[in-house]
């Protein structure tokens, strides 16, 4: 699949509203990118669309290059490099610009007063994150309690993520859920 | 230009890092940083480099949360650019994202060969699992310091966004348009009812 200068300019567009949109973190803005690349654009399955999420889970670095498979995906490398460019690219301009304005400020209540008011936003958007993948992917009961002991884990214990995925992995894989 | 800051991390100050050292110590922490890059990176530059108190850190990393896009990029593009202006910003952000991006799609190339293969496909679902419950986990971190408040509204907003993004699958753009606003409103209304 090579990518043609179309697609670029849609996957360009597409992330670069998401990354000035994705308030909470990259993974907040998760059900927008699986209605735009599965449900709008056609560019891949649910399960691709799932797979692209695992496999940045389990990839050093950011969670976020799932936006590099999902470029990849629709037009190579040149795909991955623009996904990645323009979802964060922007956020990362606009913070630069924010942290010089808050130096030179001394006004701080403005700052406090939006934080406050973005908390919500995040909160709601992170819970539709996990409704977008556990509707794909906890389809049993087990898979169900293995979703849920995860998150009590990783509120009660300092376990690191990966040897949770990990052990998500080899439960898969044994057929387990 | 001065800036006040800068006084609270010494180290940084007296040996400000060279572009090329940012750029290798975000590469470093990402590529180390299977399952969260914010723990390796807090470790690498609160504790081994020395390079912020941990005041400053969470300052830092406070600011490249409540804005939007991921975290970590943030953090390294508002880091680097303190330490070495624009360019120092650029390297740190590279650096952070060039070798994992390649990675990642190596390993896609290489689960693209046994992407038929059931019991690849089941792990891949598995780590999915985990991965939503990690997520859950997130969500009910951030909702705690809420609970104590005992204010229904910021519920009420919550309870709005998962509606309309997880449930109706409306647009990101016109949810977030509506309420960011909508919840800005809400927070100054609520401060100037309550002056405290």
């Amino acid at each position: 699949m090579s990518g043609t200068g179309h697609d670029l300019t849609v996957l360009a567009l597409t992330f670069v509203v998401l990354s000035l949109l994705a308030v909470g973190g990259a993974l907040s803005a998760l059900p927008d990118m699986h209605r735009i690349a599965v449900e709008t654009q056609h560019w891949m399955s649910d399960r691709e669309f799932t797979e692209a999420v695992a496999l940045a889970q389990i990839s050093p670095g950011p969670n976020i290059l799932v936006v590099t498979l999902i470029g990849y995906h629709v037009a190579g490398a040149a795909g991955a490099i623009v996904s990645t460019l323009a979802m964060c690219g922007p956020s990362a301009a606009l913070a630069y610009t924010v942290d010089r304005i808050m130096q030179h400020s001394r006004k701080r209540t403005w700052p406090g007063v939006i934080r406050t008011a973005l908390v919500p936003v995040a909160i709601g958007m992170t819970g539709a994150s996990v409704a977008l993948l556990g509707y794909s992917v906890d389809k049993t009961w087990t898979a169900v309690a293995v979703t849920l002991i995860a998150a009590v884990l990783s509120l009660v214990t300092r376990i690191n993520p990966l040897l949770l995925l990990g052990a998500g992995a080899l439960l898969g894989f044994a057929g387990v859920m | 230009m001065q800036n006040t800051r800068q006084a609270e991390f010494a180290d940084l100050k007296a040996h400000p890092p060279g572009l090329a050292k940012l750029f290798f110590a975000f590469a470093q922490m990402s590529l180390l940083g299977f399952g969260g890059v914010l723990l390796w990176a807090r470790r690498d530059i609160v504790e081994r480099r020395r390079w912020l108190s941990p005041e400053a850190f969470n300052e830092i990393f406070a600011l490249s949360q409540f804005l939007p896009g991921p975290n970590i990029v943030n953090l390294a593009m508002v880091f680097g650019s303190r330490v070495r202006g624009v360019p120092g910003g650029i390297v740190s952000f590279l650096g952070l994202l060039i070798f994992p991006a390649i990675i990642v799609v190596m390993i896609a190339a290489v689960y693209s060969q046994y992407r038929d293969i059931e019991p690849a496909q089941r792990a891949l679902s598995g780590v999915v699992t985990v991965a939503s419950g990690l997520l859950l986990g997130m969500t009910i971190k951030m909702i705690e310091p809420l609970a104590k408040r005992r204010s229904p509204l910021p519920f009420v907003i919550i309870a709005a966004v998962f509606l309309a993004l997880g449930i109706m699958r409306w647009p990101l753009t016109w949810v977030v348009l509506t309420a960011v606003p909508a919840s800005i409103a809400v927070t100054v209304v609520a401060r100037r009812s309550r002056p405290s």
